[in-house]
């Protein structure tokens, strides 16, 4: 898969209560969520992102509350992956489970400023910043954890056992 | 090469004879949680996947405590609907009104998950039951969807980073400040997809409702569990709960270990976690003077009946200050009334305290007990991420149930030794 979008780029442990505050959290309906994605780390990200665009995160993204509402709201924003340096490994899980493609790559995170744009190649392992040469590596991915994508997240991947 | 108390329970949980750190294990679960919040997607997930019956109605657990009394119609409906997956699949551990208590006070104390347990929660704070000597991780709706399912889930079988805990604490120093200078010391990530052990002569002594609290947070320090070996003091407390069997494991002396940190608990005075990060810790005797409008005693790390009896011995005879709110929520029924019984609940009426219901609502900024824009709150709570009770501009300080009672009285975060 290719991902190829514009950055927005936090800090270390954005975590879930910052992606999707818990006075949202009396809905689990996505576009609801999709409204509120972020909100308390930038209250503009929902209004100003575009379809495709990547989430990129320091160390630690996606910790606290184990809310799988949080991986939603980031995928039904329109969101088309998330870089971090590292996960937390609740929204790990959930985001293997329920679709969200995520990635870990440290130097990258190190070398690109805000707004930036890069292209995720996931079958290649490989990022790219738009108007530069170098590219960077993805940290791999579990064999396990390519059969759950492959299968389309958890709930397919049971049923076809 | 030896095994540590969390690969032997997961292997106990398998058909494989040996497990190490690092692999990925299909496992079976002994006791699956779900709330009002992370319940609906998993029943959704479970309709969609063609569900029909849960794999074993003894083995799950549906509890209505995060946005319960209801809170607004969307809170209501969303209670509505595990109401209605609970009683069509005649869940036997099923709690809502007036038998509802805070999750993870609740299933310890009704003996619904016993040692040598392989639990898993739509919760992050599930990891709590490691007190009691069973693996316990807090996941997500679909894992749980998934577990209602077929009664079983993947993991990673985690390293484990060994805590070696000694020294006799001083007073006023509790479980939680115990954790919170651990947290403080290895980061909010200091632990993550690792289990947190903890063993030494301080944790052999530590009463149970001091373990639950600690390993409580383990996931605020990133940890997949936090695990305490089984001993006289959880037999104590198991032996009267527990309807079924249960088993103790603990490590072997070869067993091995990502890392092993020795901590003097004598010295340790008591603790604050300063916004935004539950890391961001100070000993109380350098926080300074910080003004409060609330002091919140309560919640799945520290609304037991002990921690409500430290909080009354410090309001007994005095008042909250006029300028805080303080609230007192007993976790659960069984909790409450026993604080009638003892007195406390008038000993905290008498300190102007209001008492909550059992719910989680205040903790994560769900409803009662909300924060304005530029308040601050001392909370006995486990998380003070920006907005978490409340506005974005509001402050959360992480304490015991001792420096949350002195700082309503002295209305700042203060130690009882200041009273």
């Amino acid at each position: 898969m290719i991902f190829r979008g514009k950055v927005w780029k936090f800090g270390d442990n954005v975590d879930t209560d910052a992606i999707i505050p818990a006075r949202y959290l009396t809905t689990s309906d996505p576009r609801e969520l999709a409204l509120h994605c972020m909100e308390d780390a930038d209250p503009n990200f929902v209004a100003r992102m575009k379809t495709g665009d990547i989430i990129l995160g320091g160390e630690n993204f996606g910790c606290g509350s184990s809310r799988e509402h949080a991986p939603i709201a980031i995928k039904a924003a329109g969101v088309s992956c998330v870089v971090a340096k590292s996960f937390a490994r609740i929204f790990y899980r959930n985001s293997f489970n329920m679709g969200l493609p995520i990635f870990e790559s440290v130097e990258l995170v190190d070398a690109i400023k805000d707004g930036e744009e890069i292209t995720v190649d996931s079958s290649r392992g490989t990022i790219a910043i738009a108007g530069s040469t170098k590219t960077f590596t993805i940290n791999p991915i579990p064999p396990f954890m390519e059969k759950l994508i492959a299968d389309g997240g958890l709930m397919k991947h049971i049923s076809r056992k | 090469m030896g095994n540590t108390i969390t690969e032997k329970i997961l292997t106990a949980h398998t058909k494989l004879k040996k497990i190490s750190a690092g692999q990925l294990i299909n496992a079976r679960v002994d006791i699956a949680l779900g709330n009002d919040v992370t319940a609906p997607i998993a029943i959704n997930e479970f309709i969609k996947a063609g569900g029909k019956k849960v794999f074993n109605k003894n083995k799950i657990a549906l509890v209505l405590d995060h946005f319960t009394p209801n809170k607004d119609i969307n809170s209501a409906q969303q209670c509505k609907a595990v109401r209605e997956f609970a009683l069509k699949q005649k869940i036997i551990h099923f709690y809502e009104g007036g038998n509802v208590g805070i999750e993870h006070a609740l299933l310890p104390e009704q003996g619904i998950v016993l040692p040598g347990d392989l639990v898993v929660g739509a919760d992050s704070h599930t990891c709590t039951y490691g007190a009691l000597g069973a693996f316990a991780t807090g996941v997500g709706s679909t894992d749980l969807a998934a577990v209602m399912l077929t009664g079983e889930l993947w993991f990673k079988v985690p390293e484990s980073i060994k805590f070696v805990i000694y020294g006799k604490l001083q007073k006023w120093v509790s479980g939680k400040d115990l954790i919170l200078h651990i947290i403080g010391r290895i980061g909010v990530d200091g632990a993550l997809y690792k289990a947190m052990e903890f063993t030494g002569e301080t944790i052999g002594k530590l009463p149970m409702a001091d373990r639950l609290s600690m390993a409580n947070m383990a996931i605020e320090a990133g940890a997949k569990n936090g695990i305490f070996a089984p001993d006289a003091i959880t037999r104590e407390y198991v032996k009267k709960r527990a309807k079924r069997d249960y088993k103790f494991y603990s490590s072997d002396a070869d067993a091995v270990y990502s890392d092993i940190i020795e901590i003097n608990a004598g010295v340790i005075e008591p603790q604050v976690a300063f916004p935004h990060l539950p890391s961001n810790v100070k000993p109380i005797n350098k926080a300074g003077k910080i003004k409060i409008d609330q002091s919140l005693i309560g919640s799945c790390t520290n609304g037991r009946i002990e921690d409500l009896r430290i909080a009354a011995q410090i309001l007994k005879k005095r008042k909250a200050a006029p300028t805080v709110r303080l609230i007192v929520i007993p976790a659960t029924p069984a909790i409450y009334k026993q604080a009638l019984k003892e007195g406390l609940i008038e000993v905290f009426m008498n300190a102007d305290a209001i008492i909550s219901p059992p719910s989680c609502g205040a903790c994560l900024g769900g409803h009662m007990g909300i924060l304005a824009e530029g308040e601050r709150a001392v909370a006995t709570t486990n998380r003070n991420f920006v907005g978490r009770m409340g506005h974005t501009k509001s402050e959360v300080y992480l304490a015991s149930p001792a420096v949350a009672a002195a700082s309503a009285v002295l209305g700042r975060i203060a130690s009882p030794e200041e009273l």
